[in-house]
Formats: structure tokens, sequence, C-alpha cells
């Protein structure tokens, strides 16, 4: 442990946490002074390759309310098979399988390896997983095709006995009946009608009196008690009649007139899938994947009407309060996706189409349920094929990247109360002794219910120390805090993993440089950047924009080592010297700047801010810039437009989008096909060199970022010119000399100013 | 010629009332005479008036006798048979003296008729029968309901027969009084008449053969008329043939309708008249020349010397010749005045003396039947319906396009009023006609589309009148002035015609079609071709009884027949499938599909339409998988255990269907149960017997909840029609769910209690006939008419909107309007009155068309002359739609009454204006509605009006709707059904045994007999059939070994087998339906089903009998007169 870089890397490997604060301030008014909240990002199911999970129940605190699972941290003693919770300090007997505990013949769960560990419980049956495709049939031929091939594909992807089902909609939803031979069937809706679960399951004929007279099928045999066999089928019994069903997709074949957009009862047909899972497989694990490639024109849910000549509303009308649709629509699908998540299962939506699709009012479905969120601009594109086919992409020991249903507890010792979480999960409204009175994010829980997560869903989780400023912690003591995550595996195993997590308090007065030491300023950056983005959602941009500003220029205050007034004298120490450029970037993110951007695509870039790991959403931040030239081999370069020279070529990664630019003169050569002659194959090297690079990221990232090649004078190079500090602009460009980088047309602050603005203000002691 | 009988005893009574008698012939004599031809006539009449007035004074003689007051009632009731003595003698008397006696003596008490001459005939029946009955008929009278109509005095106002020498045309009254002893007056009448027939007829009887059929024929031919002797002669072999067959009573009968009938009922008497002096050469002749005493002599010895009549009568002479008569006279009660005297007195009417609908379809048959009718001449009554003829379209729509019920319009309101006879016509735009005559052909006027009236808009048609050389024409409807567009101007010849005329259909033809422009299109765009959906209930029920199987089976072949234009080789019409029970399956059929594809909706509470491509497919792209989807249907649904059923969704569907389709068309929905699956239009079990006969027993024939009329507003809006098949178990409230089908113009097909092995054949006829038969879509009617009449009601299977466009989803070549006039104006007698139907529709092929029918009328200022052109099938055709409608409003009791008022108050009005002043004890019918009693008893009897406890609710309810579209060839056999003594027939011809009245005395229990009504067909086995013949007929050999569950004849070879069934198949290829057919063994239970089709006979449910009914009638008529 020799630096805290490298405390945290391994915390981070062993348990998948990242604390904003690694020594934590032992009062609570010290707490608040740190400005930076006490939090937490915990990647619950990080992958482990060394972590072989235990076979057995996890032990657990005997007190109610407490219920704290056994862990290195608990004193135990051996003799009396006793051990005391760590929280609550309830004494536990060991149960009668722990009869043979001694020093030397530790369970697992004690040892200090095993801060983290993972238990796997029979609990109940076993049901398979369930895919219900959603499938959008007002495509455009070659979109409904490339979409069609897609879902063939993925058939033979899904665990063998996974259930799968499949509704299309367009101008009405149809349910499809998998399990007949000879004619297929399929249960049709109207889609402006709004149904209740009970309507849909009558409809389906899954209510129970109506079992019996289903027509057409022979009885129910008692041991078969799944009614919704129809409609949800064993993958591998039926893949041939889907693929031939999916091969006969039409697409909706009701006539759209000109200058009218086609009917889409997407509102519906979520409902009725959400409705159709609830009435057959509540709390078991199951994805509802919508495709959808355009916005719902009909019905409860409608985002925009089915007129051309009235566009779908923008950042400006949902200002002015022009979005007629929005609020309703945005109501519909919170309900749903309310109830989807009561059900423990999880909503995805693959939404390709190059207008909006209405992602922003669909938005919570998948922020609450924990499902994906992908944005292309056609299914025929290699984003939307790889992102889908990565979906169902194995894990190192072939097991699906994706759990259901969990339950992530968190237990806290005494000196510490949860505030909140901000991630895709839904409060279990689960009061108790260490639920704050404070919210950040979704809080007055300290349990949370994510429907789906996969090994790099992460959430931010917030506390609050609660010690008395008079009251201060004995020294060396240690605050805990526990994460036990409940899930259902993809092997459809219960799992149970447990991450206990001790740090160190602090007096803050008398040891504040222990903790400035201690300051994870990535982690902190993120951590605030998901509060930012969290606010943003509710209230106005400027607002979030300022908080966030006072928040930063607190923190330089506290932490910045300055003379009073003399912003020259200002210094910040090495464990925050990154934050404020972070802050830079992250105001200038699509995740607070609606400019530009349509409310779709904020909805977007919000969801994966709010559940990617703390790496992805650094860069999600400040994009990460790598130069290629013959001056030396590829270096990260500042995210400036200095960077960009005629003699480089650029690679960018936004989480989002991979740009790769020819700079002037590089794209001058690859015109002049320099590349293909042989004596300059170097330069064929060079261009090829960043393509690698890209390919590497694009093929473990996901969702799939967009991928643009682009050059100097490119349309595309916005992308990467929007992104740069623009320490070049036509505004100060003759005033630092014209031979380097390229000046960006904007009249936003570069980080220079931004910097001696902050500077001047922490020093002000009018602050 | 019962009719003509009871003209007879009409007279009679009416003899002993007035005492006058005399008078009254005359008048009847005068009202037939109008419309014989004048001059010849006149010479008739004279003769007649002479006999007339021999009467008289036997009648008052008799009157007294019988009792002064009771002279009237008795009279009535015997008169008929009495005066149908009478009657022939008079006629004989006619005949003999000729002109010059009646005239002599006619003089007094009716001259005019006189002139009338021929006509007159009748009058003098009547006195004659007067005469003849005096004694006898008074106390028969007296028996009877006084009433006894018997006269179908055909008799029309004397004066009118003065006139009606005028015109020729006008004829016709005489019929009513069948004063039969006109008769022998009548016969010239008749013959003048050619319209009056029913008189005549009358006097036939008595003529017996030679003479009734004499009279008939004069009938026909007006011109013949004055050479009454001629044609005698021939007619007289009919007549005489009559007589003979039917014996006694039929003599009347035969002559009645071609005759002025009436005095033909008289039997004898009348007959004899004319007949007697051609042909009967014998007897009636001799009578003619006699004095009306003679002439009664006469008449007896013609005929035939059956007995009974002699014995009735109480001149001896005449019961004595009249054999026969008596016979009638028994029955005949009309006769009582005459014959009834002697025998009736104890006895009732006499069946045989009353007018018979079989005779007078016979006589008709035989008239008419054998020469084209041609449509050029203004006002000409058509052949019956029951008769076989061609039509020659010369300018006037075919009888089978329209009919009226009467040919003459009143010139006012007032006359109108007066008479109570409702100006109606029956009007069949599509209907199927036979191969030799041609369909209307296609015209097309360009883009401007057809040449209209600029302000009535009236199509062109043959009335309309060029002027200026050819540059504009004259509406003949409302007068207004049109330019002739351009192109389509023609030069006119000499005459005023245009040159063109025989190039052009819509100047020379009366029905023809107009090509329709984008204008008449919805929403300005041409039509796609329509659409048919079948829709199938696979409830529990269904599929347990084999129906869906069956179906589907069906279907598969089914769908090569749709209805094609004329030259296409394929039918243009998509088809698309759906079944159903509580939620609906909509299948995709799509011809790119492996398998076809299901969709299912429950949401039924909000139907629509779940697909749109490869729901509606054609049948030959889309084969394989039609095949494929007919063949697993039944095994999908074969495990069903699902009973509750949804309706109003069903056709929601199939109209949302259409719609998203944009397509006119048709749903065959195949329903088994009471929709009670909850779902809009939800019924529950609302039949209650009890209501029956109470002020809410309306609510029975009203839907329950008003949700499938808006239902049906939709479809009609759409073109979408509705036919739909029932296969009840149970009460399924055919009120209710007939209600869109009826409002879209569709047919609705009940199956009650279906079974596989006995209806299937009759279901899949039906619905091979339903799918195949021509139909148009989306139609709209409008009939227009000269100014002075409008068309102010209409009747059928049509949803309206407004007061003047009838507007059908569909209309195939089954359904008819009837459509009710009233004045608003005067008419002219120059001009006449011109119907023009116009309708608008889709053709199978999806072109759009507008199919023109003209009519155009006579006017007249006499009521005599509207009395001589009606058409009493046409009438009863109204008044039962009328009275069926008035039901959904009024007790039945109500509407019976109404009915029976308004008959009475018909014929009341004839006696008092058209028939020669007689006795009011006398039953006086005119000659073309002697039928109508008869006939109005038989609706009043219908299940509709008066149920009989077996009649279960939705029966009455599905009857009612039925009869609604009914063309008048089907109300007549549906209320008066035909009965054929299969024994009789004729195994080494192609012709039908002659009908036999609907009576069980008719029956003989040694015959078996065929009766059908248009929905079953009867075979009733006597119990003493020979065994041979049950043999060869049912296969089996004795009586009680035949199996009353057969439902088809087994197939035997021989001669006797095979025309049995080629006459069943001949049967059911002449109705629209196929009919079910029953096996009634006499003594058997099911002998009471069948005896309900007994029309004459009274029934179960407390119908009237035809004799007490034409008692009642008379009373009736007799009060309104005093």
């Amino acid at each position: 442990m020799a630096t805290y870089l490298e405390f945290i890397q391994q915390n981070e490997e062993r348990d998948g946490v990242r604390f904003s604060w690694n020594v934590w301030p032992s009062s609570r008014l010290e707490a608040t002074r740190m400005v930076v909240p006490l939090a937490c990002l915990l990647t619950p199911l990080k992958e482990r390759l060394d972590l072989p999970p235990v076979q057995y129940e996890p032990v657990l605190c005997s007190r109610p309310t407490c219920k704290a699972v056994l862990n290195p941290l608990c004193q135990v003693d051996y003799r009396a098979k006793l051990w005391a919770c760590n929280f609550c300090f309830q004494r536990n007997q060991f149960p009668p399988a722990y009869a043979g505990i001694s020093e030397v013949n530790q369970p697992a769960e004690l040892m200090p390896q095993f801060s983290t560990i993972e238990y796997i419980v029979q609990r109940g049956p076993q049901t398979p997983l369930i895919f219900l495709y959603v499938v959008d049939t007002c495509l455009e031929e070659e979109d409904l095709q490339a979409l069609k091939e897609s879902l063939q594909m993925s058939l033979s992807l899904l665990p063998a006995d996974a259930l799968v089902g499949l509704i299309t909609f367009g101008r009405m939803i149809q349910v499809h009946e998998l399990s007949c031979e000879g004619i297929s069937k399929s249960y049709v809706f109207r889609g402006t009608k709004d149904l209740t679960a009970k309507q849909i399951q009558d409809m389906l004929g899954l209510s129970r009196p109506a079992v019996q007279m289903q027509q057409g099928r022979p009885l129910q045999t008692p041991e078969q008690p799944v009614i919704s066999s129809r409609f949800l089928q064993p993958v591998h019994k039926i893949d041939m009649n889907l693929t031939d069903l999916l091969g006969e997709l039409q697409r909706d074949p009701w006539p759209v007139t000109q200058g009218k957009r086609p009917l889409r009862s997407t509102g519906v047909a979520l409902s009725i899938a959400v409705g159709l899972l609830e009435g057959t497989f509540p709390n078991t694990g199951a994805r509802i994947m919508l495709f959808t490639g355009g916005p719902p024109t009909q019905g409860p849910g409608m985002v925009v009407g089915d007129e051309l000549k009235t566009p779908i509303r923008s950042w400006h009308d949902i200002e002015k309060d022009n979005a007629r649709f929005m609020k309703k629509a945005t109501k519909h699908y919170e309900t749903l996706a309310n109830r989807t998540a009561a059900n423990g299962h999880c909503i995805d939506i693959y939404a390709c189409a190059l207008d909006q699709t209405g992602l922003l009012e669909m938005k919570c479905c998948a922020n609450l349920t924990g499902g994906h969120m992908v944005m292309g601009d056609s299914f025929n594109t290699s984003l939307f094929k790889q992102t889908f086919q990565r979906v169902f992409n194995k894990g190192f020991n072939g097991e699906f990247r994706m759990a259901f249903g969990a339950h992530l507890d968190v237990k806290t010792s005494r000196e510490l109360k949860i505030a909140g979480a901000i991630g895709p999960c839904i409060s279990l409204n689960a009061k108790g002794p260490c639920v704050s009175e404070n919210e950040l994010g979704i809080g007055g829980t300290s349990q949370w219910k994510i429907c789906s997560l996969d090994p790099s869903t992460t959430l931010a989780i917030y506390f609050e120390v609660v010690n008395q400023h008079n009251a201060p912690i004995p020294q060396g003591g240690r605050g805990a805090v526990q994460f036990v995550t409940q899930y259902q595996h993809s092997t459809t195993q219960k799992r149970i993993r447990v991450t206990t997590i001790a740090r160190n308090w602090a007096d803050a007065q008398s040891q504040l440089q222990h903790i400035e030491a201690a300051f994870d300023q990535e982690a902190a950056a993120v951590l605030m950047a998901r509060l930012g983005v969290y606010r943003a959602e509710s209230e106005e941009g400027p607002d979030v924009l300022r908080w966030l500003d006072r928040q930063l220029i607190r923190l330089c205050q506290k932490f910045g080592q300055y003379n009073k007034d003399d912003p020259n004298s200002f210094r910040l120490s090495e464990s925050f010297s990154l934050y404020p450029q972070f802050m830079f970037h992250l105001r200038r993110s699509p995740f607070l700047q609606v400019f530009n951007n349509s409310p779709d695509e904020s909805s977007y870039y919000r969801h994966h801010f709010a559940r990617q790991d703390l790496t992805q959403s650094l860069i999600m931040i400040q994009p990460i810039l790598y130069a290629y030239s013959f001056h030396g081999p590829p270096e990260p370069v500042l995210l400036d437009s200095s960077s960009i020279l005629p003699d480089r070529i650029l690679l960018m990664d936004t989480f989002f989008q991979i740009v790769i630019y020819l700079g002037e003169t590089i794209a001058q050569w690859q015109k002049a096909g320099y590349q293909d002659m042989p004596e300059y194959e170097n330069f064929k090297h060079l261009l090829q060199a960043p393509l690698d690079d890209a390919q590497e990221i694009l093929q473990t990232r996901f969702p799939m970022p967009r991928y643009i090649h682009t050059e100097h004078g490119g349309s595309q190079a916005r992308f990467l010119l929007s992104k740069v500090n623009p320490s070049q602009t036509h505004n100060n460009l003759y005033a630092w000399g014209q031979e380097s980088g390229a000046p960006i047309l904007t009249d936003d602050v570069s980080l220079q100013v931004f910097m001696d603005h902050l500077k001047k203000l922490a020093v002000s002691s009018a602050a | 010629m019962s009719v003509n009988q009871q003209a007879h005893t009409g007279p009679p009574y009416g003899q002993p009332q007035p005492g006058y008698q005399g008078y009254p012939q005359p008048a009847y004599g005068g009202q037939s005479l109008p419309g014989v031809p004048p001059s010849q006539y006149g010479a008739y009449n004279g003769p007649m008036p002479g006999y007339q007035q021999p009467g008289p004074p036997q009648g008052p003689l008799r009157a007294p006798p019988t009792s002064g007051a009771p002279p009237p009632a008795s009279g009535a009731s015997h008169p008929s048979g009495h005066l149908a003595y009478s009657q022939y003698e008079h006629g004989d008397v006619q005949n003999g003296i000729p002109a010059s006696a009646a005239p002599m003596q006619r003089p007094p008490a009716s001259q005019p008729f006189l002139p009338g001459s021929a006509p007159t005939p009748v009058s003098q029946t009547s006195t004659f029968q007067q005469y003849g009955s005096p004694p006898a008929s008074v106390q028969q009278l007296s028996n009877h309901m006084a009433g006894m109509t018997i006269g179908s005095a055909a008799a029309s106002a004397p004066p009118p027969a003065g006139l009606g020498y005028g015109p020729p045309t006008s004829v016709p009254p005489v019929s009513g009084s069948f004063s039969a002893t006109g008769s022998g007056l009548y016969t010239p009448y008749s013959a003048s008449q050619g319209p009056p027939p029913t008189s005549v007829s009358q006097g036939l009887p008595l003529a017996q053969p030679p003479f009734p059929g004499q009279t008939i024929s004069t009938q026909r031919l007006p011109t013949q008329v004055p050479g009454f002797a001629p044609p005698p002669p021939s007619t007289g072999v009919g007549p005489s043939s009559y007589p003979p067959t039917t014996g006694a009573p039929r003599p009347p009968t035969m002559p009645g309708p071609p005759l002025p009938g009436q005095t033909v009922a008289g039997p004898p008497t009348s007959q004899p008249n004319h007949v007697s002096s051609p042909p009967p050469p014998s007897a009636m002749s001799g009578l003619h020349p006699g004095p009306p005493m003679s002439g009664l002599h006469g008449p007896p010895p013609p005929t035939h010397p059956p007995q009974p009549g002699y014995q009735m009568q109480q001149n001896g002479s005449f019961g004595q010749v009249r054999g026969p008569q008596p016979n009638y006279g028994g029955a005949y009660p009309g006769t009582p005045n005459y014959g009834s005297p002697p025998g009736p007195p104890p006895k009732r009417l006499d069946p045989d003396s009353i007018p018979s609908p079989i005779q007078v379809i016979e006589d008709d048959r035989s008239n008419r039947g054998s020469e084209p009718f041609v449509t050029g001449v203004r006002g000409q009554v058509p052949p019956l319906v029951t008769t076989n003829f061609l039509v020659k379209d010369q300018g006037n729509a075919s009888p089978r396009y329209i009919r009226c019920t009467s040919y003459n319009i009143p010139c006012t309101s007032d006359m109108a009023k007066q008479s109570q006879v409702p100006l109606a016509a029956v009007i069949k735009p599509l209907a199927a006609l036979p191969p030799e005559e041609t369909l209307p052909y296609l015209v097309d006027h360009g883009e401007s589309g057809p040449v209209r009236c600029n302000r009535c808009k009236a199509y062109m048609c043959p009335f309309m009148q060029f002027i200026e050389g050819g540059r504009r024409f004259q509406c003949c409807f409302c007068s207004c002035v049109t330019e002739v567009p351009p192109h389509y101007f023609q030069h006119l010849d000499h005459t005023g015609k245009r040159v063109d005329f025989y190039d052009r259909p819509e100047l020379s033809l009366g029905s023809y079609e107009f090509l329709a422009t984008v204008d008449y299109c919805k929403n300005n765009k041409f039509p796609s071709p329509p659409a048919f959906i079948f829709m199938i209930d696979v409830s529990y029920n269904a599929v347990k009884s084999g129906l869906v199987r069956l179906i589907c089976e069906e279907l598969k072949s089914l769908l090569d027949y749709l209805p094609r234009e004329g030259n296409m080789e394929e039918s243009a019409i998509r088809v698309g499938f759906v079944t159903y029970n509580k939620v609906l399956h909509f299948y995709n059929v799509k011809s790119s599909l492996a398998q076809p594809q299901m969709m299912v909706v429950s949401d039924v509470a909000d139907m629509f339409v779940p697909l749109l491509d490869g729901f509606l497919v054609n049948v030959n792209e889309s084969r394989t998988v039609i095949t494929s989807l007919l063949d697993q249907i039944p095994e999908m649904f074969a495990d069903t255990r699902e009973t509750e059923t949804v309706f109003a969704p069903v056709i929601q569907a199939g109209l949302e269907a259409l719609k998203a389709a944009e397509c006119a068309g048709k749903l065959f929905i195949f329903h088994t149960s009471l929709p009670i699956a909850e779902a809009p239009g939800k019924l529950k079990n609302r039949d209650d017997k009890k209501l029956v006969n109470t002020d809410k027993e309306k609510t029975l024939f009203q839907p329950q909840t008003s949700f499938y009329n808006n239902l049906a507003k939709d479809c009609v809006a759409q073109g979408c029609c509705v036919d739909l098949f029932l296969f009840p178990n149970q009460y399924l409230d055919v009120a209710t769910l007939g209600v869109v089908t009826y409002q879209t113009g569709g047919s609705i097909y009940k199956y009650a209690y279906f079974q596989l092995e006995t209806d299937q054949d009759r279901f899949l006829n039906d619905l091979r006939r339903d799918v195949q038969k021509e139909v148009g879509f989306d139609a709209v009617m409008r009939v227009r008419t000269s100014t002075g009449i409008r068309a102010t009601d209409f009747f059928g299977a049509f949803y309206m909107s407004n007061t003047t466009d009838v507007e059908m989803a569909g209309l195939d070549c089954d359904k008819t309007i009837t459509v009710e006039f009233k004045h608003d104006d005067k008419l002219s007698e120059d001009s006449g009155a011109l119907l023009q139907c116009a309708l608008l529709y889709t053709s199978c092929a999806g072109q759009r068309r507008l199919r023109i029918h003209n009519l155009s009328l006579n006017c007249c200022t006499q009521l005599a002359d509207l009395y001589r052109n009606c058409e009493t099938d046409t009438l009863i055709n109204y008044l039962a739609k009328y009275a069926y409608r008035g039901v959904l409003s009024s007790p039945v009791k109500t509407v019976r009454d109404a009915l029976i008022n308004q008959c009475a108050q018909i014929l009341a009005c004839y006696r008092k204006n058209c028939a020669s002043p007689s006795s009011a004890g006398q039953l006086i019918l005119p000659e073309c509605m002697k039928l109508l009693p008869v006939y109005l008893n038989c609706v009043l009897k219908s299940d509709v009006l008066q149920p009989g406890p077996e009649v279960t609710t939705d029966d009455r309810a599905y009857i009612r709707q039925l009869v609604t579209s009914m063309d008048v060839a089907e109300t007549n056999v549906f209320f008066y059904p035909r009965l054929l003594p299969l024994t009789k027939a004729d195994v080494d011809s192609d012709s039908l045994p002659a009908a036999i009245r609907n009576s069980e005395e008719r029956l003989s229990k040694g015959d078996i007999y065929l009766l059908e009504n248009g929905l079953n067909i009867f075979v009733w086995v006597g119990v003493s059939v020979q065994q041979g013949l049950i043999q060869n007929l049912f296969g089996v050999s004795s009586f009680s070994q035949i199996s009353s569950a057969l439902s088809t004849l087994p197939v035997l070879e021989n001669p006797f087998s095979k025309k049995v069934r080629s006459i069943v198949d001949m049967l059911q290829g002449q109705r629209s339906r196929y009919m079910k057919l029953m096996i009634v063994k006499q003594e058997d239970k099911l002998e009471m089903l069948f005896r309900h089709f007994l029309v004459e006979d009274k029934s179960l449910s407390g119908g009237a009998s035809y004799v007490d009914f034409l008692c009642h009638m008379h009373k009736e008529i007799r009060q309104l007169l005093s």
C-alpha cells in the first residue's frame, strides 16, 4: 500500500468500490465542509476472475434490523463459536454447520482477502431467462430486413433454455403465439388504447379461469402451470418457428399517406409486453427488448403526432413548455417502468432512426429497470448490429454478462448513514436506522432494486457522516460499509455477493492532510457529475452549472493553497490537481449542455453516464485524445485545439464516438494516394494505426460507439472540434500565433480562462 | 271462379235487401260494361239488363219470404250461390237476348250501364241470382253472416260502365260483380275489358266449361270482346274444361280470373251468359236466348248436371242444371241467393263458390302465359306472378322489376283517399331475368355522365320529350326544359322522335344502365372491387355440430364461383376470413405466405382490424394458403370448450376491414347463439311468450338495444352488407341480431336445431346461392315520379338517412323494395303518371353504375278504372309489409284490425261507387280484387300477426324481416302456399299437376300432396295411399314404414319417384331459398304443422277460415256502407 493510488486501485479491483474519500472525516460538520460528499461508486458485479463463488448460504446477524452478513471485519470467538456483528455489535452464534470453525479453519468469508465474496444459494424454483422482443415494424424495408436478421441471429446467442417471446407493433400490436404448428397465431391489440394488466391478461387468455377455455389447445396438464407457454417458449423448441416467423415479418401494412408519420404504438406495445410478463413471470429475470425505428405516434405514450409538418419536440420547445405530449407520455412510461421494476424485469430500448424516437419520454424504462438504451441511425448499421450482439456477450467463464433482479442492501456502521443512490435502480423503500433524512439521488432507503445489471453496472452511493462533532470517533476506529447484492445469475442461479469495506476515520481538523491525500479525485469527479446530471434531469441547466461551479470554488477554497486575493498564488495538491479540469469538461459535456443536442440525445448520454463505471465515466466527461504522427509513437495529447496539427492523425474517444481525424497535410497525402505507393508504406502504416486502435476500443465498448472517420475541414470534424478545449478561437487566434493548432469557432471559454476565473474566485475573500 | 260465384251470391243478398235487386245488378253489369268495348257490349248490356230486371222481381219476392230483415244478412251469405245460378241464367238471358233485350230491360235499372254494355252483365247476374235464390238464399243468409260476401261482384259502378265503354280499357271493373248473371254480359266485358277478367270468370263457371272459358279469352283481348261471339267459342272451351275438372265448384274459379270473373262466380250463371251463347251452345246458349229464367235453365243444362247446384238452387231448373254449382252452392254461401236458398240455408258458404286463387291463377296462366308481355303500352296490367311469360321491353320496365298495385292511378288525392287502395310499386331493381330476356344494356354517356333533367335530375328516358329540333328536351317528370348536351344532340324525325331512337336504350327501353362517372362515387373516387368476408362462429356448438367443418369444406369449392362481371375470367371480388367465439380471429392469407397467419383480437370492446395486407385477397392468387387455412380451421378449434360468443364486434370487425380496404362488401356471418359474452352489443335472453297478445308484444320485434341500429348506420355508410346464417338451438334474438342485416340489405337464413344430416343440403344450397347471386353494393335508390304523386313510404331491407333516398349497403337480385306513393297534386289522364327508379350501385367488379327503370301508368278520374287495373298480389305484398312494419309500433291486434278495415274500405268504396246498385246484402268484389279477402286472411293468419303456440319469437321476427324484402311472387306463395296433388302428376310430361286449394277437405287420403310456401316443402301422404306409390316414392313397403325424418326423397329409379323429385327440384329452383322438405304422414304429429299451411281452413291459432273471413269482410263492408 505504497500510495493511495495503488490502494484505490487495489480496492477497486477487489471490491469494485471507489470512494471519493478514502479517509473519512470523523464528524458531520467536517464532512459537510469537505464539499465533495462521502460517497462511492459501486460496481456490484465487478468481474472477478479469482473469485469462485461458495456454495452455501451466508451467515446473517440475528438482529432483525441488521441482518448483516458475517465478514472478515467481524470479531470471532472461536471457542464460544460466537461472532460479533461489526455493524450492530450483536453477538451471534455460528450455525451448526460451522461447528468445526477455528483460527486455522476459517470459512472463506472470514478471510481478509474475501472482503468480497459470492454465495450461491438455492432458493425457489429456477426459471429460465426470458427474452421478449418487442419489434417495431414501421421501418424502411432495409432496416426491417437488417433488424430481422439481427433478431434471427440473436436466437442462436440465447441460452438454449431461455424463454423467448415476440411482440410486433406498428399501428397495431401483435403478440405472437409461438407454441403452434401450422398456422401462426398472434393476438392483436390496437395501438390507441391503454389496457390494464388485467385486461391484457384476460385478452391474452392468461387469467386463470380462462385457461380451460383456451381454444385449440389440449388441456393444461397440471404439472405445467406455465400458462404463458403460448407466448413464451424455450428457444431451443421454437427457434425454427421463430426464425420463420421473423422471416415473414412484414412492414406495417397500413398505408402512410404523404406528409404523415407511420402510426406507431410503442406505448401500448410496451404496456402489453409489461403486462404479459407481469401476469406470467413476476420476479424472474426477463428482458423486454424494444426495437423501435421512430417516435410513438399514437395512443398512450405518443410523443409526436403523425403530421410530419409538426416536428418532434426540441429542447427549445420543452423550455417554452411547448411539448404537448411530453408530460403525458413520460408519465405513461414511468408508470410502465415502475411496474416493470416492481416485477423485476427490465426494458431495453434499441432506437434506430435519423430523427428522435422519444427516448426522452421513454428513458425511465431503461433507467429504472437497468435496461440498455441504444441509439443509432439505422438498424442496418454495424453500430446497432454489433451492439445488439454484444448484449449476449459471454464473460470469461462462458456465462452471459447479465444478471437480473438484484437487490442491493447497504449496511453501514453507526457513524454513517445512507443518503441515496444514483444509478439504474429503484428504491425498495427500506427504512432503517442507517437511512439518512437527507437525500442525494434516490434516497430514503437502504435497499434498491436493480432489475438488470452487468459486470460494469455502477451505482453511485452517497453517505452522510452522522457522528457529532463533539463525539469524535475513537482514533484508529474504522467505519464499515457492507453491500449485499442478491441477484439472479445468468445461469438462473440465485447468488448473493457481499462486499464489506472499512475506512479509517480521521479528524478533519487535525488530520486534514490525511484526508486530503486520500481524496480520489476521479471518483469524486464522477460522483459529483452524477449528482449534477441527476439534478439536471429535474432542474434548469444553468442552475446545475452554477451549483457545480459553487461546489468547485468551495472545494478550491477548502483545499487550495493560496494567499487571499492573490490568484497567482493559488495551488492545488496533486490529489486535487485534475479535478477542476474534469469539472471544466463536465460543464461542456452533453450531460449538462443541451445545446446542439436533441432531448433524445441528452437522455441517451445521461442514461449511459449514470451506469458506467468510473473509467468509462471519465472518458465521457473528458474524452481521450491520441495523436499519431511520423514524429514518434502514438501518444495521448491534450484535449485542446492546439493538439490539432496538420501532420497528425488524431484519435478521439468520447465513449459515444470514436473519431479519427486526419490533419490537413495527412489528408492531402491520402488524397494524393501516397498510401498506395510501395515507397510510402510507412504512411500506410501511419494511416492504419489509429484504425487498429479504434477497433480495439470498439471491441470492448458497449454500446458500440459511433465510428467517425474524418479529416481536416470535413463536416464530421465537428465532433472533434466541439470537444477540445477551445484554447484557440477566432477571438484569440492572433494572440496565440498561427503556427500551431486549429482555431475553434466558438464563444466558449477555454480552460485557461476558466482556471483564471476559478482561481480568482477561490482566493477572493469576498466569496 | 268462386269469386264470381260470390259475386253472384252477392247479388242475391243484395236482392233481398234492396228489393230492387234488379238495380244493383244492372250496376254490375254497368261496371263491367265500362270496361267492355262499348259498342258490342252495348248490345250485351242490353241483354243483361233484361235479365236483371227479371232478377229483381225474383229477388224481391224471395227476399220478402225469407224475412224482411233477414234478407240482407242471409242474403249475403247465400246469395252467392244463388247468384251464380242466376247469373248464369242472366248470362244466358243476355246472350239469348243479346243486346236488344238487355237494353230494354236495363234501361230502367241502369241505363248507363247499358252503354257500358258488356260489363253490365254482372249486375244482371246479380239480379238473376236474386231471382233464383230469393227464398232459399235468404235463409242461408240468415244462417251465415248475412254478409256473405259472395259478391265478388266485379260489377263496378254502373255508371262507370258507361264510361268504360268510352275507354275500352276501363272494362275491368266488371269483375267485381259476379253477378254472374251479368256474367254472360261479363264475359263480353271481360272480353273487351281484358282486365276485368274477374267478373267474367264467375260467369264461366256456370256456363261451365264453355262459357267461362270463353269469357276468359274474351277478357284478354278487348277487341275480341266485341266479337264475343267468336271468343266465346274458344274461350268457351276453356271454361268448360274448368267446370268439368273442378267439378261444380271449380267452374267459377276458372272463368273468374279471365272473365270479369265475378260473374263466373255465380258459377254457372255468369258463364252462361257469354259462354252459353257461344260455346256451351247447348244449355247456355239456349238459356241466353231465353229470358233470364230460361237462362238459368240454360245453364243447368250446359252445366253438367252436377246436381248439387240444383238442389241448392231454388230455381229448380238451375239447381239441377248446375248440379255442379250446387256443390258450390252449398259451399258457396255466396251463391246463396240463388241456389243457396235451397241447399245453403242450412249449410255454410260453399267454399267452391267463393273466389278460388287456384282458378284465378290457372286462368291467368292459360290466358296470358303464351304470349310475351310487351311493355310498350302505358298502364298495362301484367300477367300474374304465377304465370310464366316473357317480357319484351318496349319502353316500360318489365314487371319483373316493377309491379304496381294499380296501373291506373286516380288523378286526385281525394279519389285515392276515397278508394283507400294503396298506390304502391314493388321494385326489384336487380331482378334476375330468365335466359330468354336480355339484361339491361349498359349506356355510357361519356365524361359528363348520364344526361339528366336540370331541375329534378331525372335520367334520360323514353318519355322525355325532345323539342326545338332536338336541341332541348322537356322533362317528363317535372316539365323543366333542359338543353341537350352537344355530344348528345341528334335530329328528330317527322314524328318528333330522335333519329337514333332505336339505337339508344335510354330512349327506347324501360330498363337500362348508365355507366356512372366519378361524380357518382363516394369521395369522388372510383370504387375498388368489393370484398366478401366469411365470419365463422367457432364456439363449442358450432364445432360440435360439424358446422364449422362443413362451412370450411364448402368454401373451398364455393370460392370459385364468386359473382363476376359478365365477360370477366375471374371474379374481382376479394375474400377474407374471420373466425370467432368470445374473441375474433383474423387470418392473413397473403399469397406470399407459406402458411396462413391467425391474428386474435380479444379487445372486443373496441373492435378494429388487425391487418390490412393479406386479409382480403384474390382467391386464385392465394388459393393454396386459403385451402390450407380452411383445412386447419376445424382442427384448430376441434377441442374448443368456449361456449360464449360475441356478435356486434364481429360485424364491427368486418366493417372496419372494409373501411381499411376502402371498399364495399358483404359479410357472411355464421352464428349459433345468443351473444352473451362481455362485449358491445351483448344481449340477454328476453324471450317472453307471455307478451303475445299484449300491448308489449311489439317489444319482441324491436331490437333490445339501439346499438345495432347505430352499427347498421355505419355499415351502410361503408357499403358493408351483412348476410346472416343462424343456427340456433334456442332463442337468439333474431329481432336484434337481424337489425344490421336488415338495414344493410342483407339476408338472414335460419336453421333451427341444425343437424348435419338433415339440414346440410339446405344450408349449402342457400349458401351457394347467396354467395353466387348477383349483387350490387353501396347502392342508393331513388324513385322519381311525375308531378302529382310522390314516393312517401318505403318498405324493405335498407336504411334511409333522408326521406327520399333508399340506401342499401348491398342489394341482391332477390331483394325487393316496396314504395308507396301519395298524391301531392293532381295528375292528368293525358299524361298519365311516370315512375323512374334510379339505382346507383357498385357492380361486383367494382364498376359504378346506374340502373334505371321507367314505368308509365294511366291515370283515371273514375274509380272504376282504378279497380279494374289493380293487382291483388301486389296489393297483398304491400299490405303485408305495411302490417309487418306496424307490429313494431302497435299491438298486433290493432294492426290486424287496421288491415281488415282498410280492405273493407277498399271493397266498400268499390261497392259504393263502382258496382251497380244492388242490395247491401250482396257482397260484390271487384274482379281484380276478388282474391283480396282470401289473401288478406292469409296475411292475418300468418305467424307474425297471429302466432300459434308452437311459433317461437325468433321465428316471428325472422319471418317478419323475411317478408319485408319479398317480391310479389314470394309473398304470393308464402301467404297462399301451393298445394300439388303428386299422385295426379303426369309422369310423362314436364308440367306440374294442377294445384288445389289449401284446405283439408281437398285432400284425399288416397293421395300424396306436395305443399310449398317458399320456405318449406311438405310431402303429405294420405293413410290409404296405394302401397305401390309408397314403394315407388319412399322405397318402403308400407305407410307405417315411411320415416318422417327424411329431409330428401330417396332416389329411386321409377317414373313416379323421378317425377316427384323433378317437381321438387323445379320448385327449389324457383325459390330464392332452398326449402326445407318434410314428410308429413296423415294423422301423424307433424300433420299439425302441415295443417297450419292449409290456409283456407280455420287455423289452430284462431285464424278464421276463408269462408268465415269472407263473411266477416262482408259484414264489415256492409257496416261501412250503411
